[in-house]
């Protein structure tokens, strides 16, 4: 089921106002966050986030079409590279 | 010989059946349809005269998209999910199911076939 109109999109208030403040002023520097479950809002078009994904922070770029995703579709959590070869 | 949407329709069908041939047709909006030019669903698509078939194009035409024009549109969907290289357009990479279903086992529709690994050790029998 999908969240309540009401309330609007689910945004982490921390990170909201990280990039409020950067909204304001002119200079961009990468947004660390661990708030994988935020809802991209347009406030965060041309922003660059280090999401992290449990390990490290992958960079995510945001442009107009990621606008409605979460932040952590973004960031891996897991990283299958495929079954090993056994004979080598 | 019913054509409609560019497709032939099969003629010794029900048109409430009929109309479902339509990629992006399917029972309900074909009764819809069918109720609102006034057709009676149990008659077959040879039945129908030109003034029907006229009414079902127009309805068609106005207020659903159907054929080429849907099967690019969800093309154009996956092709977004796809760019954005999101958690839905990595599984469609892939070619696995995107909504959380289990890949231990099933999931043959997406997967296809299956693929053996051979030395692959089988679960021992009870």
């Amino acid at each position: 089921m999908g969240r309540s109109i009401k309330k609007g999109p689910y945004v982490d208030q921390k990170l909201e106002q990280k990039v409020e403040k950067m909204n304001e002023g002119t200079k961009r520097t990468v947004i660390k966050t661990w708030s994988r479950r935020s809802t991209i809002t347009p406030d965060f078009v041309g922003h660059t986030f280090a999401v992290h994904n449990g390990n490290k922070f992958i960079p995510v770029y945001v442009t107009e079409f990621m606008v409605g995703h979460k932040l952590g579709e973004f960031a891996p959590t897991r990283n299958f590279k495929g079954h090993a070869n056994k004979k080598m | 010989m019913a054509r409609i949407a560019g497709i032939d329709l099969p003629k010794n069908k029900r048109g409430e059946i009929g109309l479902t041939y339509i990629f992006g047709i399917g029972r309900s909006t074909a009764q819809y349809i069918l109720e609102k030019s006034g057709i009676d669903f149990n008659k077959k698509v040879k039945d129908w005269n030109d003034d029907e078939q006229a009414a079902i194009r127009n309805i068609i035409n106005g207020e659903f998209k159907v054929e080429g024009q849907l099967r690019s549109e969800v093309q154009m969907n996956i092709k977004r999910l796809l760019d954005i290289a999101c958690y839905r357009g990595l599984r469609h990479r892939k070619g696995l199911p995107l909504r959380g279903q289990r890949t231990r086992t099933n999931s043959r529709t997406r997967k296809g076939k299956r693929k053996t690994v051979a030395g692959k050790k089988k679960a021992p029998k009870k």
